[in-house]
């Protein structure tokens, strides 16, 4: 155990480990000192002066942000003297700052407000001009307005530390400063948006919220994320059933205040034009016109319960993006209501044979967090920063806060690179020998977490965790698979299990009589073999498989409903409906009421009645309830027991940072980023 | 982008000089020395400097937008500087950089339209007991009045 000092803070006796910093002793025991540049997880910068306090026996005031605690100390935080020099620092801070709150974005969660609300500097002595510049749009989501910065490098730290892409600096000096992006007048980055967040005034701004709103005027739900695997918390900003931000600035979740540019921004996907918002059948010309829901729900169940009665071949094929309850009903639809075992999903990741060779283990799971506490990270066979962005957040985090070591083995160039201790490449196919190459450095790492993409297959995989297990030291590893419920997908059960068909089986059958989808796209790249299947699509858009559909069913998105997805780590956490598009159902509930309209009893499809019976039924999803109630991530055990090798294709979609399948298609913000070119993304790193 | 056989072997010495990992401290050092040789910061410069110390362009610029001694675009071949901080400013130094704008025609950092002289107003240069002071290029003139700047520049004038 570390050191304690003893020291006082405005009369209250603390205790705290030597060194440790005055302004986050004070912060542990409920006594705040403001500051702007102090950011906990960020270098320290001690630009504002804002956390000046009055150390006893010290003549001058202290900056608590740089200030190690020491024995003896006497502090007080908010004296006569400290509350009129964080009023010069206010006034000094406001000599060029406009006071354009009532236009500002961030009027009502500005720190700067808040802090002259606290310690007056409303009155300034200055006569001065202020120093004028004129906005700057930096890319499609990053405003920038220089005269309301406050120079307190958050931005700047953020982005090079944070998200390791040094897109931001500060070019002069004195009271000419100004952030700079990369490219003089435009970004060249990740487009995350995490500088946006973490200014503490309103200098950068939102290409998608500013001039919206007022904070106060939203609801804000916190859901989660619904496009790549690793399960951010993202906060949406809802007025008027229309979604305006997206953030998470209250740091819950696992992800903390991360996100990426698809969770901060790319959820303009619910609104778009061609969202179908009305059930759509085909008239006897083959041209699809809008009906009801009551007259679409008899059709199908006629059509299913006749293909059933004589004997028909189904397939079946669930979402990477849909709830677990969703998945769940829908592989019982299938395997009780039709008796088929014809049901699988585009897996992106060999879960089947990493399953099966965990076996009987249940601490070999790496949750997200371990990625942050590890000593060291084995990346193989994947571009962590383009395909899993907060995983690869929290390695660098844990790179910074803990030294851990990186290790990467893959095909190109990746950020994981520029931290790590040792980068391998390898041609396609020879991972595990670069794995291999690195076994005498493992050896040493007191425990490792291996991240492996969809290279690592079948026996690939058996391999691999046989190399962790000879290592001798605690292994723990993430398997990783692309979209926001592909791993529930996979636990609930879409899987070609026993004998059933596979995606692509179910596509070259030519005697397939029902073809279902919900919402996947498998004709996308793909034929239908059979002619005379009755296919129908459940989906937000008219994808290539829905335009093959007999009847297309609308949608809602996860941002539209709730239930509990399952992250690449494994981890439960619950959705929380946002907004209502009108004319969409949830699956979930379309499902139900097919099968009420088929006479099936399924049980009730409401999302809590459902998770309670995946609880029951699902091996290792017996999560703690209260965590997920309240909004945690409850670590999912691997199916313990054998997994048998399932037919079909494991590939990942290979998507991007601005790519999520086919919803990236309808987010217009995620198209304009797009556009930005993108040096640093060059090199495809998989 | 390559300098002279001189420059590329002092550049050597100098990322010798610092300790391993540290390439980032010839920032400063690089680009004044190849500035000189360059004539001015150029973009081009700008990346070569961050590629030998290992650092982001950006980093670079930042350097370059804060130190008023690095210039983007080429000064005049005899760089007339003249300090107006207070030392200096108490002794005449504001009059000598106003005799000086008059002189040459040209504003602070600006340049003749024949490229031999540019001008520049300076922060201390650490000769106030000398004050007024002049630098011209890298060479310092003290307790200098209106016309000994006259004397000078003529001087330089005609030995070009």
């Amino acid at each position: 155990m570390a050191e304690l000092v003893n020291l006082t803070i405005n009369g209250q006796a603390i205790q705290a480990e030597k060194g440790a910093l005055l302004i986050e002793v004070a912060r542990q025991n409920g006594m705040e000192i403001p500051a702007f540049c102090y950011y906990e997880g960020l270098t320290l910068q001690a630009a504002c002066r804002m956390c000046l306090v009055e150390v006893e026996k010290t003549p001058k005031l202290q900056v608590g942000c740089t200030l190690p605690v020491a024995d003896g100390m006497v502090v007080h935080t908010e004296s006569e003297t400290v509350r009129a020099a964080r009023k010069g620092t206010l006034e000094f801070l406001l000599t060029n700052h406009p006071l354009d709150c009532p236009v500002c974005d961030k009027g009502g969660e500005c720190e700067l407000q808040d802090m002259v609300f606290r310690y007056g500097a409303g009155e300034s002595r200055f006569t001065e001009r202020k120093v004028h510049v004129d906005e700057q749009q930096w890319s499609p989501v990053v405003f920038f307005d220089a005269p309301r910065c406050i120079l307190c490098y958050r931005c700047v730290r953020v982005c090079n530390e944070g998200m390791g892409v040094g897109a931001l600096g500060v070019s002069n000096r004195g009271v000419i400063s100004e952030i700079v992006p990369n490219h003089h007048d435009y970004l060249e980055c990740d487009e995350c948006g995490a500088c946006i967040d973490i200014c503490p005034v309103g200098a950068l701004t939102s290409g998608s919220y500013r001039y919206q709103t007022r904070p106060w005027e939203m609801n804000h739900v916190g859901t989660i994320c619904t496009h790549c695997g690793d399960g951010c918390r993202t906060t949406l900003g809802v007025r008027d059933d229309h979604i305006i931000r997206g953030n998470n600035r209250d740091h819950s979740g696992i992800n903390g205040e991360f996100l990426c540019v698809k969770g901060r921004y790319a959820f303009d996907f619910v609104e778009h034009a061609e969202r179908l918002q009305s059930p759509m059948v085909r008239n006897p010309h083959g041209e699809f016109e809008p009906t009801s829901w009551s007259k679409a729900f008899t059709a199908i169940a006629e059509a299913f319960t006749a293909a059933h009665a004589r004997g028909g071949k189904f397939g079946v094929i669930g979402s990477n993006h849909t709830t677990n309850e969703e998945n769940y009903f829908l592989q019982k639809f299938a395997r009780e209501g039709f008796g088929t075992k014809n049901i699988d999903h585009h897996r992106t990741g060999d879960l089947a044979t990493f399953f099966d060779a965990l076996s009987g283990r249940n601490d070999a799971l790496a949750t997200a967090g371990d990625l942050y506490t590890a000593k060291a990270v084995l990346v193989v066979g994947a571009d962590l920063a383009q395909q899993h962005p907060f995983l690869s957040y929290q390695a660098r985090a844990n790179v910074r806060h803990h030294n851990a070591h990186i290790y990467a083995v893959t095909t190109g160039p990746v950020r994981e690179d520029n931290q790590a201790v040792a980068s391998i490449r390898v041609p396609a196919g020879g991972e595990l020998d670069g794995v291999e190459s690195l076994r005498d450095k493992l050896k040493a790492e007191g425990d490792l977490v291996i991240v492996f993409g969809d290279s690592i297959q079948g026996d690939g995989v058996r391999k691999l965790v046989a190399f962790g297990d000879s290592l001798g030291i605690p292994v723990k590893y993430v398997c990783l698979v692309d979209y926001s419920n592909s791993r529930g997908a996979f636990d609930m059960g879409l899987i070609p299990r026993d004998g059933g068909m596979s995606v692509q089986q179910m596509l070259a059958a030519k005697d397939l009589d029902v073809l279902w989808v919900v919402g996947a796209n498998p004709l996308k790249n793909a034929a239908l073999a059979s002619s005379n299947a009755f296919v129908i699509v459940q989906d937000l858009f008219m994808t290539e498989t829905a335009k093959h559909a007999h009847i297309v069913l609308p949608a809602a998105s996860a941002y539209e409903k709730n239930g509990t997805v399952t992250n690449v780590c494994g981890e439960v956490q619950k959705l929380k409906q946002a907004v209502k598009v009108m004319g969409t159902k949830t699956d979930l509930e379309i499902m139900g009421s097919i099968a009420k309209e088929m006479k099936l009893n399924l049980g009730i499809w409401l999302p809590d009645k459902v998770f309670a019976e995946i609880r029951k039924n699902v091996h290792g999803y017996d999560v703690p309830l209260p965590v997920v109630d309240t909004g945690g991530a409850a670590p999912t055990m691997p199916l313990n027991g054998r997994v048998a090798a399932l037919p079909g294709v494991v590939q990942s979609a290979g998507d991007t940072l601005f790519t999520s399948g086919s919803m990236s298609r309808y987010s217009k913000i995620l198209n304009a980023v797009i556009e930005s070119p993108g040096a640093l993304y060059g090199g495809k790193g998989r | 982008m390559t300098f002279s056989p001189k420059l590329e072997e002092k550049f050597a010495k100098m990322l010798q000089a610092y300790p391993e990992g540290r390439k980032r401290s010839a920032v400063v050092p690089m680009l004044i020395y190849a500035q000189d040789e360059v004539g001015a910061v150029t973009p081009e410069l700008i990346d070569e400097v961050a590629r030998r110390c290992e650092v982001p362009p950006l980093q670079v610029d930042e350097v370059v937008g804060y130190y008023s001694m690095l210039h983007r675009k080429p000064m005049g071949k005899y760089h007339v500087q003249v300090c107006t901080n207070i030392s200096c400013l108490l002794v005449g130094g504001m009059e000598l950089y106003e005799h000086a704008s008059k002189k040459l025609g040209i504003g602070h950092k600006q340049v003749t339209s024949d490229g031999q002289f540019s001008l520049e107003e300076v922060e201390c240069m650490g000769a106030c007991s000398w004050a007024p002071a002049v630098e011209i290029n890298y060479d310092f003139y003290h307790h200098i009045t209106p016309e000994k700047l006259d004397q000078l520049i003529d001087g330089l004038r005609k030995a070009h």
